[in-house]
């Protein structure tokens, strides 16, 4: 057959790098988004699908969405906000949180989700992965993995919202998810979630440097610096940001929102226990990386 | 534009793959969009959509199990619009090899093949691709090889989302109207071959630009509606 072999030639540019992806990541708990530290003691801070669509407008390349009680109540809430989201935002969104069959995902799918995120169901059983992959694609798995630091310095994988640990080391399963056909792993660093302190870099490094596949790092970030970090030195492939996004939005939203029942964000008002987390916006963060020759997508032809 | 009735768009259901982004980008578009597995709807609608994700030659199978397969290929040659997009581009090729060989539509020339994991300025380029990426204009030189087809009006270099591990490499290069670069390749990201257009990465997940392509789609139809005639090929590149 003939082929374009040398068709493209021409076209041929000096190759650069992919433009990373960042990626809001949204805890939901009934109907609201929460945020905790260390995945616990979780506040309320608004409508799931507002803060959504706020991102979508403002450059976010992806969106994860984690049910983080998944109890039967949460998920016909989390399926209506999955819906909400599907009907006014056009990037990728991933959804997580307590699935545990094959149909638990073909029913986030039909909600409007375009990818899983798997932990708890796919550890105790990794034929799920392997199943969730034949049936729905690779491209549609993601494995999601919380890990904990040990003494000898080695990663614990945890489940159930970092409440549960597994005996089961982070690299075996990290390596293990990748070749049962997960497309993308989340590794969330449950030492530093919600703390600000910045990424575990050297278990996003390990995981990264072991699977041939994307990883997304998740869990500490406090400040632009440190997604430059886990970028440069963690070697993450794509970035999860929770809480810089997250007060940064609750905090600088319209006046006139009534926070009543809405979220309780007069903590984050306070400053009390949260001063390691500086807000910025996903604007403010993509520039600050482009500026330091970090390709980022920052542009949208239409809307600009 | 007249909007008395909606053009409808049969989205193809083969088993395989997230259709609902597909019908709300429709929606979004004012298309009148129905995911569908009957081939009687396929031959029948204004415009095809064939989404996918998934394996290729489980998605053949499906295709052929269920008769959808021959309605592509008539769909394709009678005119009305066809567009294919990430696995469903590939589907419309001659051949794939992915796990294997295996043969498409054969509705365009050509085969699908791996997009090679690489190193690029200290970082690993990991397959699958799942990122933003541009497409880059691609024909002979000064053509605005996307006036007329659903990239009309887009900025040259315009971000869309991909997610895939496999591209089509075109027999004919004049087909191609778009490429995008990962790692060390630089791959048909976008072909427009007589009344089928076909892009590896996913307008339904890629914003408001990505919807553009929908509006485009819309666009096209209401017109050939209102002149009572068939749609015109569009895509210069291939005539």
């Amino acid at each position: 057959m003939v082929t374009e072999a040398n068709a493209l030639e021409g076209s041929a540019r000096t190759a650069v790098g992919a433009p990373l992806r960042i990626i809001p990541r949204l805890d939901i708990k009934g109907p609201n988004l929460v945020k905790g530290v260390h995945l616990e003691g979780l506040r309320v801070l608004g409508k799931p699908h507002e803060f959504a669509r706020y991102y979508y407008e403002s450059g976010a390349d992806e969106l994860i969405y984690i049910d983080v009680v998944a109890s039967l109540y949460g998920r016909n809430s989390l399926l209506h906000t999955v819906e909400q989201t599907a009907r006014e935002i056009f990037i990728p969104l991933t959804v997580g949180g307590g699935l545990r069959t094959l149909d638990d995902i073909r029913t986030v799918l039909r909600a409007g989700a375009d990818k899983v995120a798997l932990n708890t169901a796919a550890i105790q059983s990794p034929s799920f992965v392997r199943d969730a992959a034949r049936k729905f694609g690779s491209s549609t798995v993601v494995v999601s993995i919380e890990g904990v630091r040990q003494s000898d310095g080695s990663y614990e994988a945890y489940v159930d919202n970092g409440r549960e640990p597994t005996g089961v080391n982070v690299l075996e399963w990290a390596v293990r998810a990748a070749e049962l056909g997960a497309g993308e792993l989340l590794v969330t660093s449950i030492d530093r979630e919600g703390t600000g302190e910045g990424f575990d870099l050297s278990l996003t490094r390990q995981v990264a440097e072991s699977v041939p596949i994307q990883v997304i790092a998740c869990g500490g970030a406090g400040r632009i610096e440190h997604v430059h970090d886990v970028i440069v030195d963690g070697r993450a492939d794509a970035v999860a940001l929770a809480s810089m996004l997250h007060y940064d939005y609750a905090l600088t939203r319209p006046v006139d929102h009534d926070f009543s029942g809405e979220g309780n964000i007069e903590y984050l008002r306070s400053g009390r226990g949260f001063g390691r987390v500086h807000g910025a916006t996903l604007g403010e963060i993509k520039t600050w990386l482009h500026e330091r020759d970090i390709v980022c997508r920052h542009e949208d032809p239409i809307r600009a | 534009m007249p909007e008395a009735v909606s053009p409808r768009i049969a989205v193809v259901d083969f088993g395989m793959g997230n259709l609902h982004s597909v019908t709300q980008a429709c929606a979004q578009a004012g298309l009148d969009a129905a995911v569908t597995t009957s081939p009687a709807a396929v031959v029948a609608a204004d415009a095809v959509v064939l989404p996918g994700v998934g394996a290729f030659g489980d998605a053949m199978a499906a295709l052929k199990a269920r008769g959808l397969d021959d309605a592509l290929r008539h769909v394709a040659a009678s005119g009305t619009p066809l567009v294919g997009i990430c696995l469903g581009m590939q589907l419309l090729m001659t051949e794939s090899r992915e796990f294997g060989r295996f043969q498409g539509l054969d509705i365009v020339t050509g085969e699908v093949a791996w997009l090679e994991p690489s190193v690029v300025a200290g970082r690993a380029q990991k397959v699958p691709q799942v990122n933003w990426n541009r497409l880059h204009r691609f024909g002979s030189a000064g053509a605005d090889t996307w006036a007329g087809t659903v990239l009309d009006g887009l900025p040259d270099g315009v971000s869309m989302y991909f997610l895939h591990s496999l591209y089509v490499r075109p027999a004919d290069p004049r087909v191609v109207i778009a490429t995008t670069g990962y790692g060390t390749t630089e791959f048909c990201s976008a072909l427009q071959c007589g009344n089928v257009f076909a892009c590896q990465c996913h307008p339904e997940r890629s914003g408001s630009a990505g919807l553009e392509v929908y509006r485009n789609l819309a666009r096209r139809l209401h017109r050939a509606r209102a002149r009572k005639e068939d749609v015109p090929h569009a895509g210069t590149a291939s005539q």
